[in-house]
């Protein structure tokens, strides 16, 4: 059996918690049941553990039962522990079609694990996901709460050394444009916009 | 093709600033208080007027959709509530809209707002976009302290007040009443219609639930009026539209265009191309995952809008166009996409639950050929029974890809399974 952890709010937590239940009308806070979630498994080391759903289910005074409901039914609710840096590779058909199978590969590669698992020293968690919604710079994948998208297997392996270095490599795009306009420059805008200089 | 004059989203790669001032720059938050002053129903009239057509896929005419929320306060709030939970495979418009461009969507969040009689709007963004809803949230500071948003919007002496709601990863909540479940603090498990949402919506109150892309457009059909927009495109099938490219293009990208816009010249002009060269295309799916797959021979003269890809037995949808190239095994793609709706179903309705499921399995099977050529018409009888039998169109959405396969990759799906007979019949002799 495991031991039980008591879970609290601290005080960061506990003022962005009473930030978000402001913004519903009164009488409905169980609608920030979702982002109190969110704000529990952050301050959790990324997973919710049953006493920290049963917090928030008494924080806003709702049955268990449907903080369960919840935290069993949308993805990025974590209810198992998990590495210090959780991997979400997208495998769905914009990003296959560019080679994601080369991205998953060289996770697997780098962090010595496969799909649905944690590296032996905490150091991450692998797992595949369905679409992120950043399609025209696949393949990509979410490290954490970033986005890093134009990847193949060598910039996907680079990340991960950064990372293990202790370094935080730089979101978004790796094979370098600025977000979603053609590789090269846009079509579009030149006369509005500064173009970048590439 | 659309000149940069009538371009929406004038920073829709992030080039500038985001923020308020730069945003003003580009003419947003101008007038505003003047439009408002033109009243509830000239704001509708001109969403009316302009024939602007949701931009979240179905593309339900969004002026009409308006209309239907009550005209007389009974005591209860009406609000208005952004679809933001982008997650239809091959679609990220709405992302670099709230990124980049975040003061258009919160302008237009006020102005719609007002044609609503409501008095707040929730932007339901779907968890992964962290980012993005932090600058939303960023946005909506500024815009609050600017006396923007908030008591006496603009200095109009409307109130209204804008909240971002972040998900937690289900493709689902971009159904519009599971996503009014979601934000109530529940499963995202959609609701059967009627009563509608503008009835009874979000904590019971008159609601009404549009795309970020959708309430974005609306301050400069407002300010350019409703003659200029529908003036782009055709006959209600108006204006300009974001398009996502993914997939075989030699440059991926996300691009304004005016609707209606030739399929092929819109992956020429600015996708730069087919990979390989426009010969080398096999097939696009022209709308995100949800709509039918189309080989090359529609392709070569298709225009994307709604119409006439429904003409050509597809969908625009989000508009999100997944090209594929002669190298492509069609039959993994679609089946991918079947994974997909298996995963997202929400569990509700027998005939998605099991189906979806079922139809993966089988899918799978056909991508080795360890099938028996009836089963391919077993295949489609069984997404005609899915199809139109679940409370939302998620069932729809998972049946229509394989539809498409067969309708038009038929010989394929049949050149596996002769492919995998001819080699256990080899093995067995």
């Amino acid at each position: 059996m495991t031991r039980k952890k008591a879970f609290k709010f601290n005080a960061a937590s506990s003022k962005r918690a009473k930030e978000i239940v402001a913004r519903y009308p009164e009488g409905r806070q169980a609608s920030a049941v979702m982002p109190l979630l969110d704000i529990a498994q952050r301050q959790n080391s990324g997973w919710l553990s049953r006493e920290a759903m049963e917090y928030v289910a008494r924080y806003l005074d709702m049955p268990i039962i449907r903080v369960y409901e919840v935290a069993t039914f949308y993805t990025m609710y974590n209810l198992q522990p998990v590495g210090r840096h959780l991997v979400q590779v997208c495998t769905c058909t914009p990003c296959w079609l560019r080679g994601s199978d080369a991205v998953l590969d060289a996770c697997r590669k780098s962090l010595g694990v496969d799909v649905g698992e944690t590296s032996d020293d905490g150091f991450a968690t692998l797992m595949e996901v369905e679409c992120l919604g950043a399609c025209v710079n696949a393949p990509m994948m979410q490290i954490d709460d970033e986005f890093f998208e134009d990847l193949d297997a060598k910039s996907t392996a680079e990340l991960f050394e950064f990372l293990k270095r202790g370094d935080r490599p730089k979101s978004g795009p790796q094979a370098g444009r600025r977000s979603s306009e053609p590789a090269g420059g846009p079509t579009t805008l030149r006369e509005i916009s500064h173009l970048p200089k590439n | 093709m659309l000149d940069d004059q009538d371009r929406i989203f004038t920073n829709l790669y992030g080039f500038e600033d985001w923020g308020l001032r730069a945003a003003q720059r580009r003419g947003d938050w101008d007038g505003t208080k003047e439009l408002i002053a033109k009243g509830r129903d000239w704001i509708v009239q001109e969403i009316k007027d302009s024939e602007l057509r949701g931009r979240g896929g179905a593309g339900f005419p969004t002026g009409l959709k308006w209309s239907f929320m009550p005209k007389q306060p009974d005591g209860r709030p009406s609000y208005l509530v952004v679809n933001a939970d982008e997650g239809e495979p091959g679609t990220c418009k709405d992302r670099d809209m709230m990124r980049h461009d975040p003061h258009k969507l919160l302008e237009g969040c006020l102005l719609a707002g007002v044609g609503l009689g409501a008095s707040a709007a929730y932007i339901y963004i779907r968890g992964e976009f962290k980012a993005e809803a932090d600058v939303l949230e960023a946005a909506i500071i500024e815009a609050r302290e600017a006396k923007l948003i908030g008591k006496n919007a603009c200095g109009s002496g409307v109130d209204f007040e804008i909240h971002v709601h972040r998900g937690a990863g289900a493709y689902i909540c971009g159904e519009e009443t599971a996503l009014i479940e979601s934000l109530e603090g529940k499963k995202g498990q959609p609701r059967l219609k009627p009563p509608f949402p503008a009835a009874v919506g979000v904590w019971g109150c008159p609601t009404t639930v549009n795309n970020v892309e959708t309430i974005a457009v609306v301050p400069t059909i407002l300010r350019r009026g409703a003659s200029w927009f529908s003036r782009l495109g055709r006959p209600l099938n108006t204006g300009t539209k974001v398009f996502c490219i993914s997939g075989h293009v030699n440059t991926p990208c996300n691009v304004e265009e005016e609707m209606g816009v030739p399929l092929r010249e819109l992956i020429d002009r600015h996708a730069g191309g087919v990979r390989g060269g426009w010969h080398n295309l096999l097939a696009v799916i022209p709308g995100g995952s949800s709509v039918p797959v189309i080989p090359k021979v529609i392709c070569d003269s298709v225009r994307m809008d709604f119409d006439s890809l429904s003409e050509a037995k597809s969908g625009l949808g989000t508009a999100a166009v997944i090209v594929m190239d002669q190298s492509t095994d069609i039959v993994k793609a679609i089946a991918r996409l079947s994974k997909f709706y298996m995963h997202e179903s929400c569990g509700q309705c027998t005939p998605c639950r099991e189906g979806t499921g079922w139809m993966s399995r089988v899918m799978n099977r056909m991508v080795r050929g360890e099938a028996d050529k009836s089963e391919i018409d077993v295949l489609e009888a069984v997404t005609r029974q899915v199809e139109g039998h679940t409370i939302c169109a998620l069932g729809d959405a998972a049946a229509w890809p394989i539809q498409g396969l067969i309708r038009h990759f038929r010989s394929e799906l049949e050149r596996r399974i002769d492919d995998r007979q001819a080699k256990t019949g080899e093995q067995a002799a």
